[in-house]
Formats: C-alpha cells, sequence, structure tokens
C-alpha cells in the first residue's frame, strides 16, 4: 500500500460488518413485494447478510406461476387516493372489475419509470448480489406446491427450525 | 472540506473522504484511491466500470446505481461485488471520484 499523503483519509467502509437481515415475506401483492425486495437490495449494498424467507401469500413472490403477475388492489386499502390528488378512492369504485388491473398496471408503470426492476428481474439482482431465498416448508405443503414451482433463485425449501437458527442474531423484518 | 495533494494532483474531499470535484480525477488517483481500500489492482474489468461511470455521471449529473451500471453497462451483479467486494456502489464512486449515489436501487 503507497503512503497515503498528509491530510488524507479514507471513508470508513467498514467492511468487517456481521450485520445479518432477515425479511419474512408473508404478501404476495405488488405494494408488498417491492419494499422487501428495496430493503433487501439495500442491504446487499451496505455489506449486509441478507435472507428472505417467502411464506404464505408471500411465495406468490416466488413462483415461477404468479411472479411475474402480481397485482395491487385499491379494495380495503385507503391510502389509494385518486389522479395524484388527496382524494381517497371510494371503495365502491374498488370492487368494479378492471379496477385492480388498471392500479396495478399504474404502480408497474411508476416503477419501471423510476429504473426499478420487475419484480423477477429484482429477484434475480439481489439472488447475484448474495441474497439467499427460503420458500416456507409449512405453506409449501398447505398448497400443494413443490420446489420447481419456484424460481431458480429460491435456494431451498426449509421448516421454522432452519429459519430460526439460519437468522439466528439478525434483524428481523415481517412484511 | 480538506484539500490532499494525490500524485502530484491537488484534490478536495469531504468529510467522508469522497472527492469533490470529479474534474480533480485522473487514472493515476483512481489507482490510489482504490489501493487505499484494498483493490490493488485495477483490472480492464474494473475500468470498464469506472469510465461508464465517470461518462454517465458527466451526462446524467448523478452517479449510477448497480442496477444502472448493470443493464446500462451490461456488467453483471455478480461480477460488480467481485470487483467491488462489499460495498460495490460505494466504492466505485469512490473510486471514479465521483459522490455516492443516490438512488435505492
Amino acid at each position: 500500500m503507497t503512503t497515503a499523503p498528509e491530510g488524507f483519509f479514507t471513508p470508513d467502509f467498514d467492511d468487517s460488518t456481521d450485520r445479518k437481515l432477515c425479511i419474512i415475506c408473508s404478501k404476495g401483492t405488488l405494494d408488498m413485494a417491492y419494499p422487501a425486495l428495496i430493503m433487501a437490495n439495500g442491504a446487499l449494498e451496505e455489506g449486509i447478510e441478507v435472507h428472505l424467507f417467502f411464506t404464505f401469500w408471500g411465495l406468490d413472490i416466488i413462483r415461477k406461476k404468479t411472479v411475474d403477475k402480481l397485482t395491487v388492489t385499491p379494495v380495503g386499502n385507503t391510502a389509494m387516493r385518486m389522479g395524484g390528488t388527496s382524494l381517497a378512492m371510494p371503495q365502491l369504485l374498488g370492487v368494479l372489475p378492471g379496477m385492480s388491473s388498471m392500479a396495478s398496471w399504474m404502480m408497474k408503470r411508476k416503477i419501471a419509470g423510476i429504473d426499478i426492476p420487475t419484480v423477477h428481474e429484482f429477484i434475480t439482482h439481489v439472488a447475484d448480489a448474495g441474497a439467499h431465498l427460503w420458500a416456507c416448508k409449512a405453506s409449501v405443503d398447505m398448497m400443494g406446491l413443490s420446489g420447481g414451482d419456484f424460481v431458480d433463485e429460491v435456494e431451498e425449501t426449509i421448516n421454522v427450525a432452519r429459519f430460526l437458527k439460519l437468522s439466528e442474531g439478525a434483524q428481523m423484518l415481517f412484511v | 472540506m480538506a484539500s490532499v495533494t494525490i500524485a502530484g494532483q491537488e484534490v478536495h474531499i469531504n468529510e467522508e473522504g469522497f472527492m469533490t470535484d470529479p474534474s480533480e480525477w485522473n487514472e493515476e488517483i483512481a489507482r490510489f484511491l482504490a489501493r487505499q481500500i484494498g483493490i490493488d489492482e485495477l483490472t480492464e474489468d474494473h475500468w470498464a466500470v469506472i469510465r461508464f461511470l465517470r461518462a454517465d455521471f458527466a451526462e446524467q449529473g448523478e452517479t449510477a446505481t448497480l442496477r444502472r451500471v448493470s443493464t446500462s453497462a451490461g456488467v453483471p451483479t455478480k461480477q460488480l461485488y467481485e470487483l467491488f467486494p462489499n460495498k460495490p456502489a460505494r466504492k466505485m464512486a469512490y473510486v471514479s471520484g465521483l459522490p455516492k449515489p443516490k438512488g435505492c436501487v
């Protein structure tokens, strides 16, 4: 290493961090998938070990059949506003045919507009960055699925005991 | 803000240690900064990323995120983590004499 000039210092990249983040993804809607993936990606870029555990409806995020078909619904979502205004969308409108598709289309368009990848691309991106993806055994059994139903990035189907073991000492997020 | 002399060139750095003026950067400085953070040799693969970041910053006015480097420069995410271990987004910006990326993805 070259001798540094006087007054020079390097940023604290803190390469020795042993932080670990475990995110439990239990919901399979667009607005639940993205926060987990964005948080996971941010953590990876900070050198934090990341595990994503998909359970219940969260399995939709990693199922080959559904990964590209996640939606968001205005029904029961009081934070859904109309056309950028502060007006809440009337709940009765939300149940009309096509409203969920429209809301999903709009959200996907907005997300693509700020150069955030699709859910499937994002899964590949975080897995390439070193994230570990796990499917929950109880949910997999309950839904009659098997390992082959999931995108390639999923490492394995594991039970709660294994998840608790690998998440020992980690910071946990339940989404 | 402090000023130091690297490879005969005066360089301004902020309180975190990042360069504040991309125009003060040159390849010799990049090699020096890389060595300081444990990257002993900048390979052609490193340079491809650095050149993209510099050109993209000149155009966009902000530092590209990992996602942007992988999609626009065609460098796979895995490789970025190998070239600039642990914190690739920040490290590649640092070596390129640019601010940390602001984007989340």
